[in-house]
């Protein structure tokens, strides 16, 4: 990163008309090159993120169903249905339990895997292949089969029989429903956080570890006194990215429970989708997405805060 | 005390031929370092590396006899074996709800429906049949589905390559006016969940008369708020290119566009390869998108045409669907297996940038 700044060929000159003329022919050209590089993402980003995020906000301005063929100009009423629906709080209020269900399982079993796999086991490369595997399996496919297993009849509750427990109908009641998603999506991806973590536990100097060991630290003293506070960057950078990743969930909602029992599933995401492409509420709907990116963007700054001092670890 | 320890926990390395095997050997020679520190302590922390050595190297006859007492050094060693014992199973126990799924999904395909609805599940189909993956392509036109979720992903994998690329590479290296202000301008779009702007891209793309066709899923990946990572990950590679390569490059004669295609693309197949891994894992899972803007089956792609297996009521034909799923799954499971470290470290990577 310190080679950048003498790297560049052409050091962009004052910005005033009369040093530009000065800037010479071959520097020109090759400005030249570097526009017609970065024009496909810079257009892209204008039609395919700027454009659209203005859209949305003046959609949600509108009153505007498709089926209806309405659209006229309504202020906040959108907004202000927002803070009335009642739908609207129990969606958030379902993202919040999964968001908070899912952080807390993923971050603990991320963490006990991962310094399981540093414990220079027999099998370790093995067991991590077993880990990582589910997170570049289909979501969808990784949803049905549990799915299948969650069934009433299924496998989960079959083998439950054998042990002589009768397990229940787990995604046709509300409570269960929902720690059936948040598990499912854990172990979905719960391989990631656990390399994340790896690699955090073996940037922990191993001279600090021999001086707590001699001066007796037990191994639980030593993980809570030096592990612990050496990687806590890595962890509150990884629970920040497992939140925001966790509003975003819908395919696992939509093939496990489409949202139910009842609406006890039915997150942020899910809700949005239903109003724009179930009940055609495109103007609803656009109010519900203003306020999921916001945030969004209130939880991605936090983690660009977080990022500064974890930049130190960086791999 | 010091030159017999250190030879000794350098040949017993459990690790060794494993990744992580230097790593552990230099914690053990650290660990020898304190033997010499501390001789011929009884602390039970100074005997690890002897009792690692011992789990998988096996006795060690030229041990010295002042070492240690036999009998306390048997308990300790017992009691490690126990400990690391302990440890694999409970790995083992872990193990279970990742690998298991995966198993449960390919042999429930080969039992036919009666087997599959039967109280007691069967670890192994009692009598296997491939019934179920001739219904898949029987009840949907599967191998186009399949073809278009492949064909669909390579486009958009080589197109975010190729962008990705060029503007990371005119980013980190090329120091036009703006530059910094358009990179702010794309890197925006990592902030903004395909989600939210659903609604108006399914407008634009319905304006423009592409609703049931491919168009969106390939062009919007490529160009839009997917595509931002890949370009922030390139930029960062190109950053620490050291620039004497480009020097000799222009030496030689080459101008820009020749630096950047012999070069810095050559140079920078690690980082490509990670973005590849990612982008097309991205688009192969891809599910809201397409339910959004497609609409015959024969566009669809495959997360959405797992879905679509069901019977006269409206039930999931389990065994179809889990034939299908399979026959989704298990290429991408054997490209994973072969190609490992790059597949954890292109997602790791992209765990910590995204």
């Amino acid at each position: 990163m310190t080679a950048a700044a003498p790297v560049r060929a052409s050091v962009p000159g004052p910005r005033t008309p009369a040093s530009k003329a000065r800037v010479s022919k071959a520097v020109r050209r090759d400005w030249a090159v570097g526009y017609t590089m970065v024009a496909p993402v810079v257009l892209g980003a204008l039609a395919f993120v700027v454009l659209p995020l203005g859209m949305v906000v003046w959609y949600s301005l509108h009153e505007w169903n498709v089926l209806a063929g309405t659209f006229t100009f309504a202020g906040a009423a959108n907004y202000e249905r927002l803070l009335a629906d009642p739908g609207l709080a129990d969606a958030l209020l379902a993202s919040l339990w999964f968001s908070i269900g899912l952080v807390v399982l993923n971050i603990t079993l991320a963490l006990l895997l991962a310094v399981l796999l540093d414990q220079k086991l027999p099998g370790t490369t093995t067991f991590r292949t077993f880990f990582f595997s589910p997170v570049v399996v289909s979501l969808v496919a990784w949803t049905i089969v549990w799915s299948f297993l969650l069934q009433a009849d299924g496998g989960i509750n079959g083998f439950l029989a054998l042990l002589g427990l009768e397990g229940p109908n787990w995604l046709r009641h509300g409570t269960t429903a929902m720690i059936s998603v948040i598990v499912v999506q854990v172990f979905k991806n719960v391989g990631l956080n656990m390399i994340l973590f790896l690699a955090a536990l073996q940037g922990v100097p191993v001279e600090l570890q021999e001086a707590a060991r001699l001066d007796g630290a037990g191994a639980w003293r030593r993980f809570r006194s030096i592990t612990l506070p050496m990687i806590s960057p890595t962890i509150l950078l990884v629970s920040i990215i497992t939140i925001v990743g966790s509003l975003e969930v819908f395919a696992q909602i939509d093939v496990l429970t489409g949202g139910g029992p009842g609406n006890s599933t039915t997150v942020l995401v899910y809700y949005l989708y239903q109003q724009a492409f179930r009940f055609n509420e495109f103007g609803y709907a656009s109010a519900i997405a203003v306020l999921l990116f916001v945030i969004v963007l209130v939880l991605t700054l936090l983690q660009w805060q977080s990022r500064k001092r974890w930049v130190f670890h960086e791999v | 005390m010091k030159s017999e320890v250190m030879p000794e926990a350098g040949d017993g390395l459990p690790g060794a031929g494993r990744p992580g095997a230097e790593r552990s050997g230099a914690g053990r020679s650290r660990a020898g370092r304190s033997h010499a520190v501390q001789p011929a302590t009884e602390r039970p922390g100074a005997a690890e590396p002897a009792g690692n050595m011992m789990v998988l190297g096996g006795p060690r006859p030229d041990r010295p006899p002042s070492d240690r007492s036999g009998v306390s050094r048997a308990g300790l060693r017992a009691r490690r074996r126990w400990a690391r014992g302990a440890l694999v199973a409970l790995l083992l126990l872990l193990s279970v709800p990742f690998v298991f799924p995966t198993w449960w999904m390919a042999t429930s395909s080969l039992k036919p429906m009666s087997e599959i609805l039967q109280a007691v599940p069967t670890i192994w189909p009692q009598d296997p049949t491939f019934e179920a993956y001739g219904q898949v392509f029987a009840l949907q036109p599967f191998a186009q589905q399949y073809w278009n979720s492949l064909y669909i992903a390579a486009v958009v994998t080589i197109g975010t390559m190729l962008v990705a690329a060029m503007a990371g590479y005119a980013f980190a290296r090329i120091g036009f006016p703006g530059a910094n202000a358009l990179f702010v301008l794309v890197l925006a779009g990592l902030l903004v969940p395909s989600e939210v702007t659903i609604v108006p891209l399914f407008r634009i793309v319905n304006g423009m008369g592409l609703i049931d066709t491919h168009w969106p899923l390939i062009v919007i990946p490529v160009l839009g708020a997917p595509a931002v990572l890949a370009v922030f990950i390139m930029r960062q590679f190109f950053l620490a290119l050291p620039a004497e390569l480009e020097e000799a490059g222009r030496m030689d004669g080459l101008g820009r566009w020749g630096i950047f295609w012999r070069i810095a693309l050559p140079l920078s197949r690690s980082a490509l390869g990670a973005v590849a891994i990612f982008t097309f894992l991205k688009s192969w899972n891809l599910y809201l998108e397409p339910i959004v803007y497609l609409s015959s089956k024969d566009n669809f792609t495959l997360p959405q045409a797992l879905t679509q297996y069901v019977d006269a009521y409206g039930g999931p034909m389990w065994n179809v669907q889990l034939a299908a799923t399979t026959l989704t799954v298990l290429p991408v499971l054997a490209v994973f297996l072969v190609a490992q470290r790059q597949f954890v470290q292109g997602l790791a990577h992209t765990g910590l940038k995204g």
